[in-house]
């Protein structure tokens, strides 16, 4: 098993140089291939996890943008393709998740944390009103600070 | 008190945090458990000329066992496929997952075949179709065609007896 991830990570990293040196898509790219490109770009890489379909040199990845293509140019919608992808391996291969019941925490957890942080600290800061309210300065209190500013004695006006 | 909540938020965390520990991000639950094993109809390995299709093992549990000869970690779990058909309690199909004939069938010739046949998914197609993302991956399938387990990377000793046999003997009822 140790042995396995150890080969797919090199395979990765090793995957990762040589896209690199990929060729960029050029102007003239068909209508159609644009389309696997954009669909391609929103899915993602079994083998090696943190690569769309687009970036990955994975066999498996080049197998699917074919497959991908072949489906573009039979005419399927971009919905009817991707449904053919998550039937086989489920959610996890789109990049943005679906908005449903199980995925609530995920989508809408962010704003729950930065709700509650905000109560937060309204919370803290109501509680220290005298920070928030400006106070007379006594003059006792002023002497005192002019010796703490001026230890050696100076007195400023 | 005082501590309540940081206290309350910090077990949280350690509990999310040791949930995620538990888990492989390798495996990816597979959506097709509990449906239908998707159809097909291949040339068999040692035979070419003929062919096999899922539907011939309809009222039988049987597991069907992505391979290839390329892949290292089949090796891994090759020795208990090889035992555990040897005890006959289920049978296995290979799926030769893109693969050159010759090597796959060298690569049973050197390691045993505990297959009762192979069939050759030379493109990778039927792989595609069973969501295939790592050789080796088996499927477990029960007698209305239904897929009800799928083991992703090899099988291991624990798996078999704690989660596959126990679940034969249940759907071989």
């Amino acid at each position: 098993m140790k042995r396995l991830l150890l080969s797919m990570l090199m395979i990765c990293c090793l995957s990762g140089f040589t896209s690199a040196k990929a060729p960029r898509p050029t102007a003239d790219e068909s209508e159609a291939e644009k389309r696997v490109t954009m669909l391609s770009r929103q899915l993602r890489c079994l083998v090696c996890q943190n690569e769309t379909l687009a970036d990955s040199r994975a066999d498996l990845a080049a197998d699917l943008r074919k497959e991908i293509r072949e489906q573009v140019v039979a005419g399927r919608t971009d919905g009817e393709i991707i449904g053919f992808l998550t039937d086989r391996y489920g959610d996890f291969v789109l990049y943005r998740p679906p908005v449903k019941p199980r995925t609530y925490v995920l989508w809408f957890g962010p704003f729950l944390l930065l709700g509650s942080g905000l109560l937060a600290l309204y919370r803290s800061v109501k509680r220290r009103p005298s920070l928030l309210r400006s106070r007379r300065v006594s003059a006792e209190e002023r002497k005192r600070a002019r010796q703490l500013l001026n230890p050696v004695g100076k007195e400023l006006t | 008190m005082k501590f309540a909540i940081p206290l309350a938020v910090f077990s949280l965390l350690v509990v999310f945090l040791a949930a995620g520990l538990q888990h492989d991000p390798h495996e990816v639950p597979s959506p097709l458990i509990d449906k239908p094993a998707p159809a097909f109809q291949l040339a068999q390995l040692h035979e070419p000329s003929k062919t096999f299709s899922p539907q011939e093992m309809r009222g039988k549990v049987w597991l069907l066992n992505t391979w290839a000869s390329w892949c290292i970690s089949c090796r891994e779990e090759h020795p208990l496929l090889v035992e555990l058909s040897r005890t006959g309690v289920v049978p296995i199909l290979g799926l030769n997952y893109k693969d050159r004939r010759q090597d796959a069938i060298q690569t049973l010739v050197e390691l045993g075949n505990p297959y009762l046949l192979s069939v050759l998914d030379t493109d990778g197609r039927v792989g595609i179709d069973y969501g295939v993302y790592g050789v080796p991956e088996t499927y477990l399938i029960d007698k209305n065609g239904l897929i009800r387990f799928k083991q992703i990377g090899p099988v291991t000793e624990r798996v078999l007896n704690k989660t596959i046999l126990p679940m034969v003997k249940d759907l071989d009822k």
